[in-house]
């Protein structure tokens, strides 16, 4: 909020109005939203895959994991939902932690937590699909 | 810098009748913090797989374990339930199901949706599997 001698002539409102607080407008809103929706398609083939999977051991587990159709759906459901908890735990932080310096560093560290778990699964995946 | 204005605050949880949509919106919550960190399992079970049997034999005496099990199947209800809740918020942000009979419906149908599709789930895996 400006002071009453601030050199701006913009009011509270319009400062806001744009891309508001989060500076970014409703695109994590909406990015919350697709990845929900791709998860709600994606879920019923996941659990079948992960079904499948039971009671295998490594070797059979990596040849169905290997499977291109397979591998592709566990790659969109990883991604979908990296991103989509990204966002949800930012909100939860923004919402329960006050303090400016404690709010970046653990909005940081979301972003680590979550870039890792996703790369760390796409690499398994991927490396799972080459065999190597 | 900046001069706060005095704007009126949003009363806290503890002045609220607790109702269930409320409560199921706490749970909503709870389980998506859940799921975050349940991730890693997913990870680390991916990521085992593309390692290796040795690697992948810890992963199945993890889930095989008790704790492992009840781990997984918290998961597993956290993953259906938070999917269906999340359906209801599409219902709302359509804008359908505000009446009070609609909305604790919604809320009712997710919570027994939940616990029955996981029940099912589990169900097919153990006649499925079992070794899990």
């Amino acid at each position: 909020m400006s002071a009453p001698n601030s050199p701006s002539m913009r009011t509270p409102l319009a400062r806001v109005r744009n891309l508001g607080a989060s500076h970014s407008g409703t695109k994590d809103f909406w990015r919350q939203r697709l990845t929900a929706v791709a998860m709600t398609l994606l879920i019923v083939p996941v659990i079948v895959i992960v079904l499948m999977l039971l009671g295998r051991n490594q070797a059979g587990a990596a040849q169905i994991l290997g499977s291109m159709p397979i591998a592709i759906v566990l790659l969109l459901f990883i991604i979908a939902s990296c991103w989509h908890m990204k966002i949800g735990m930012q909100v939860v932080i923004e919402d329960y932690v006050h303090s400016e310096k404690v709010k970046l560093a653990s909005v940081m560290a979301n972003n680590f937590f979550c870039i890792a778990v996703a790369l760390a699964s796409i690499y398994a995946i991927l490396k799972l699909s080459s065999g190597v | 810098m900046t001069a706060r204005i005095e704007r009126p605050l949003s009363p806290h949880l503890q002045t609220y009748r607790w109702t269930l949509t409320m409560a199921l919106s706490i749970v909503h919550r709870a389980t998506g913090i859940a799921l975050y960190f349940g991730t890693l399992l997913l990870a680390w079970w991916l990521i085992a797989a593309a390692s290796g049997p040795t690697a992948y034999a810890h992963v199945q005496a993890f889930t095989g374990s008790i704790i492992g099990r009840l781990i997984v199947f918290g998961y597993t209800w956290s993953l259906l339930h938070h999917l269906l809740s999340g359906l209801r918020h599409f219902v709302w942000d359509l804008g359908y199901g505000f009446k009070q009979s609609e909305r604790e419906g919604l809320t009712w149908a997710a919570l027994i949706g939940g616990i029955s599709l996981t029940v099912l789930v589990w169900i097919v895996a153990y006649t499925i599997g079992g070794g899990r």
